[in-house]
């Protein structure tokens, strides 16, 4: 054995000439390159989201459900009917009852005229669901865009310079995360009052910890990393090369997290509605649409369960935040992203 | 460093987190307009202003915010949180009375959310990309996106009303009685279907990722059963990832029974954060507010304790 | 006799770009105690096969066809569980990346001794003083102490060694070492690769040692296997092999290992990759990274020839010596014109030794 080992080096081929491969023609068709992709990244995640089912059908929805509470009933801006269209068949405030106009009564099973029937107060339920998307979807939009850029600033002010002032800011947003989001967005709201533009602030201001967290744990990860370091090297600013290298890495993170925190926001907007503390009582937002039917669950003066008026603007939720959610684990498997966390999704 | 010596470290890093919790609390209550005071003068309109006034003064609503805010810490400290306005109960007491009754609805949550999803967890990945996989994958993300408010609702629509007999609204009885058990059981279903959802993710995925490594190939080449293992090589690895999520779960059973408390109408610190909320109770809400973050920062130490000792790889630092 | 045979193993993978034949017609047999080497680039199915022995190939990937006879019996055809008392015990395997190989959350010691409880029912002390035995006789210093030890605690040379010590635990017939060294360093590399051999002299153990590198072959084998693209294209006593190669392929991965004192300009790699699995190149799969090849290389697939005469021998698992190559059945026009040179110690005389058709 050890003569074979001193051999080893001793042994010399020639004659094994690799141009003669190089130089000459192929000697048939076939090449080495067949059915390799050189598609960019983006296109590939892309494709591969287009690609997911699952995904489309929940894109397909919340485009479908976004669109209906648009065109629920018309737009106006200043006087000006930006959207004429009107899908549903009653305003979503008007208590039908008292209308001679409309043969209805209160608490009104489902039936051709008013496919989700109607409530306690004789509105339409089919009107109030398809009209109650425009306050859960768009504050569910905005909260996270807003949440996502004041995070994304936050997070890499704080990586980028690091040391106490990276502490201090980090130690803010650990004070943020020691609550769950739906008690301190509930504090929020119960001080400074209900109403649209104060729930599209008490979710923001509790939203945008998580973002600057992951964002400040992206800098400090590109900041180590080889090629940076080589940058830097070579003269390239840190400021430069941190905006170069950190957005393309972010992005996919960021992306799955907003788009499973719209749902989470959704519910949350919801919720608060339940409790009374959202919209103004009465409104055709879905949470406060269950919290007014709650009563209904029990049996009413004939024994009946109206069962309607708490199963419809439930189960939209119900669709919308499923249907998001379909929507980011297609995102999150596109970008092959799951150490992002996408699993989970606190704060209900 | 030593497991005590990271606990010791990780305790430290808590009161200056609660320090802060604190001042945000304080700071979101005495910053909106309306006190309690201009409250009660509203509902009751036969106070004249020399009374408000001197309601004002006993509450010590007339000093400067930080005064105010250095009063209440040292209350804390000592284990006065204020008294109750509405009912001149003291705020720590209502907080200890209620205590149990949430403390048993997040048990039961936490036990039914972990029953549920690790046995489902195992299964979905073991059989991945299978019908049985497709289905529980299903119901996991149903599971995470349905409100849990609704869900309630909707099982008091079916099982109670429906089907009859179930007890729904529990009783003012104490919580040793073993009837009250059958009113835990709809709520606590409520409180634990968004965690069972979501551990049940994290452990299909987190196993299915396990199940690819080579050590399993290792651990197969070995001759074990394959029970062995899925039960004993796999499985711990996958726990990991489960327990990295116990804090944030934590957080969602509280929030989570709040609201589910409502629907329910249990008689736990959920509802009476509602009903504090609602009534204005500033003294019972920081209190709430307060041992609520305390508890989540306590169990974020906890987690990471846990994590610590599932995974000997970690470096206490 | 020989203590493995395995005859005409096909594997193919179900993959969403199409099949993926791995392992194609495989025929080879290992002798009680041997040390039979498989050598070729990666993607040439050398792991497939080491894992099909184990029938340990995952979904999407099945065993085709074939026969896997180990002590006269075919492995394919037993029942789960009777493959499961085989494994570990009397095949067992090295893997490649020992750090991965172990698992992070138990005790090295625990790892190896779950193998012994399981097999060979000894009871908990009992695997323990045998598990530290264990870990002695690969060269783990303090064996006692590191029983306790987790993986992470382990160096790199030290974690291979403790996979030995797991493999050798059963003391198995057939020891499969899939590239047990690539993962460390060179001076480490050669202390393993000795106690592999030393271990498996001691317990009269025949070894399948998988490796892209003809050097740690020249090191250890008796005898060896190439494989290109799934199929073997020669085999041969480890000595033949290296003064006497009969394939163009081999030739290529003996002139691209570089060597002290090498006269040449730059190394010579062989061009291009190894061909995708799922659509190999029509005729014989070298070709279009063969120097020496023709248009008949295109044309036909050449079987495993004995190469004085040309006979067809892939059908004979125990061949002892053949090439895949049309040179050898008079098809090509051209000689396959590449010497094989060995340099006296001095440095300077050299000695042809033989040219692809083996004169000398």
């Amino acid at each position: 054995m050890t003569e074979r080992t001193t051999e080893r080096g001793r042994i010399q081929v020639t004659g094994f000439d690799p141009e003669r491969v190089t130089e000459r023609d192929p000697l048939s068709g076939w090449t080495e390159e067949t059915g390799t992709e050189t598609k960019s990244r983006w296109k590939r995640v892309f494709g591969r989201f287009v690609r997911n089912r699952t995904a489309m059908i929940g894109l397909v929805v919340v485009l479908f459900m976004s669109l209906l509470a648009i065109l629920a009933r018309p737009v106006e801006f200043f006087g000006f009917a930006v959207q004429p269209l009107s899908l549903a068949p009653y305003p979503p405030g008007d208590m039908l009852y008292a209308d001679p106009t409309v043969d209805v009564s209160r608490n009104e099973a489902p039936s051709w005229a008013h496919p989700f029937g109607t409530d306690g107060s004789g509105r339409d339920i089919f009107s109030r669901v398809l009209y109650g998307g425009r306050y859960s979807i768009s504050i569910g939009f905005v909260v996270v865009a807003l949440a996502a850029s004041f995070g994304m600033v936050y997070g890499s002010v704080s990586g980028y310079y690091g040391g106490w002032v990276d502490e201090i800011m980090m130690r803010v947003v650990d004070v943020v995360l020691a609550f769950p989001m739906l008690v301190l967005a509930l504090v929020i709201v119960a001080m400074f009052g209900g109403g649209y533009w104060q729930l599209v602030a008490a979710f923001a201001v509790v939203g945008w910890a998580s973002y600057a967290r992951l964002i400040r744990g992206e800098v400090l990860t590109i900041k180590e990393n080889e090629y940076v370091l080589a940058a830097k090297a070579l003269g390239a600013r840190d400021r430069s090369v941190i905006l170069k290298h950190v957005t393309p890495n972010a992005v996919a993170p960021v992306i799955v997290l907003a788009t499973l925190n719209i749902g989470t926001v959704v519910i949350g907007v919801a919720a608060l509605g339940f409790l009374g503390l959202g919209m103004p009582p009465g409104s055709a937002e879905w949470g406060s649409m269950l919290e007014g039917g709650r009563d209904a669950i029990i049996p009413g003066p004939g024994g009946e369960i109206r069962w309607w008026i708490t199963v419809f603007p439930g189960a939209a939720i119900f669709l919308f935040v499923m249907s998001m959610n379909m929507i980011g684990d297609g995102v999150n498997d596109a970008l092959d992203a799951q150490e992002t966390g996408a699993e989970m999704r606190g704060g209900q | 460093m030593g497991l005590q010596r990271f606990i010791l470290k990780r305790l430290l890093l808590i009161p200056p987190i609660l320090f802060g919790v604190s001042i945000v609390t304080f700071a979101l209550v005495h910053l909106t307009p309306g006190d309690p005071v201009s409250q009660m003068v509203a509902m009751n309109p036969n106070v004249d202003a020399a009374q408000e006034a001197e309601l004002r003064a006993r509450y010590g609503l007339d000093d400067p915010l930080v005064v105010q805010y250095v009063d209440w810490m040292a209350g804390v400290l000592q284990g006065d949180f204020g008294e109750v306005y509405g009912s001149s109960q003291d705020a720590a007491g209502v907080l200890v009375a209620r205590l149990p009754e949430t403390i048993a609805l997040g048990l039961f949550g936490w036990v039914f959310a972990l029953v549920i999803a690790i046995p489902t967890g195992i299964y979905a990945a073991v059989k991945k990309d299978q019908l049985g996989d497709t289905v529980s994958r299903f119901l996991a993300l149903s599971g995470i996106s349905i409100p849990n408010f609704w869900l309630g609702l909707m099982l008091i629509l079916l099982f109670p009303l429906t089907l009859g007999g179930w007890p729904v609204l529990p009783p003012r009885e104490s919580l040793a009685s073993p009837a009250m058990l059958w009113y835990l059981v709809l709520p606590g279903i409520t409180v634990g279907t968004a965690s069972a959802a979501a551990i049940m993710r994290v452990m299909r995925t987190s196993m299915a990722e396990e199940l690819n490594k080579e050590y399993v190939t290792a651990a197969r080449a070995k001759g074990l059963p394959e029970r062995t293992i899925i039960l004993k090589h796999v499985l711990r690895n996958s726990l990991i990832s489960v327990v990295t999520l116990a804090a944030t779960l934590t957080a969602g059973i509280v929030a989570g029974s709040v609201v589910v408390e409502v629907v329910f109408s249990w008689p736990g610190l959920g509802r009476e954060f509602v009903d504090a909320i609602h009534g204005r109770e500033i003294n019972l809400i920081m209190a709430i507010t307060l041992f609520i973050g305390l508890f989540i920062v306590i169990m974020n130490l906890v987690a990471d304790v846990l994590y610590a000792m599932l995974d000997p790889r970690i470096r206490y630092d | 006799m020989s203590v493995l045979e395995v005859r005409d193993l096909t594997v193919k993978f179900y993959t969403g770009e199409g099949v993926v034949t791995a392992v194609d017609g495989l025929n080879y047999s290992i002798d009680r105690g041997e040390k039979f080497g498989v050598v070729g680039e990666s993607g040439a199915g050398k792991s497939v096969t080491a894992l099909s022995l184990m029938r340990l190939i995952e979904r999407p990937g099945y065993i085709e066809s074939g026969q896997i006879l180990f002590k006269g019996q075919d492995l394919l055809e037993l029942s789960d569980a009777e493959m499961r008392r085989i494994r570990g015990n009397e095949i067992a395997m090295v893997f490649q990346d020992a750090q991965t190989a172990l698992n992070p959350v138990y005790t090295v010691g625990e790892q190896i001794s779950e193998a012994l409880r399981h097999h060979l029912d000894y009871g908990e002390a009992e695997a323990k003083e045998r598990t530290i035995e264990l870990l002695d006789t690969v060269g783990i210093p303090a064996a006692e102490s590191r029983y306790s030890d987790y993986p992470h605690e382990f160096s790199g040379g030290m974690q291979q060694r403790a996979i030995i010590a797991m493999a050798l635990s059963c003391d198995p017939d057939l020891l499969i070492c899939d590239e047990p060294t690539t993962a460390l360093d060179v001076t480490i590399e050669a202390k393993i690769l000795e106690e592999i051999e030393a271990l498996a002299d001691e317990f009269d153990t025949a070894i399948q040692l998988i490796t892209h590198d003809l050097g740690v072959i020249a090191e250890v084998c008796d005898r060896v296997m190439v494989m290109y693209a799934g199929s073997p294209v020669e085999t041969a006593s480890a000595e033949e092999l290296f003064y006497d190669p009969k394939h163009p392929y081999t030739v290529g991965l003996m002139s691209a290992i570089p060597r002290i004192g090498d006269r040449r300009e730059s190394l010579q790699t062989i061009p291009g990759t190894m061909p995708d699995l799922v659509e190999l190149p029509p005729g014989c799969s070298f070709h279009p990274r063969c120097p020496f090849a023709e248009e008949a290389c295109t044309r036909r697939d050449p079987p495993l020839m004995d190469p004085e005469t040309g006979a067809d021998v892939s059908d004979d698992p125990g061949v002892e010596r053949a090439a895949a190559c049309l040179a050898h059945s008079g098809d090509l026009e051209q000689d396959l014109d590449y010497d094989v040179t060995v340099r006296e110690p001095d440095g300077h005389t050299e000695t042809t030794v033989t040219d692809g058709d083996g004169r000398v």
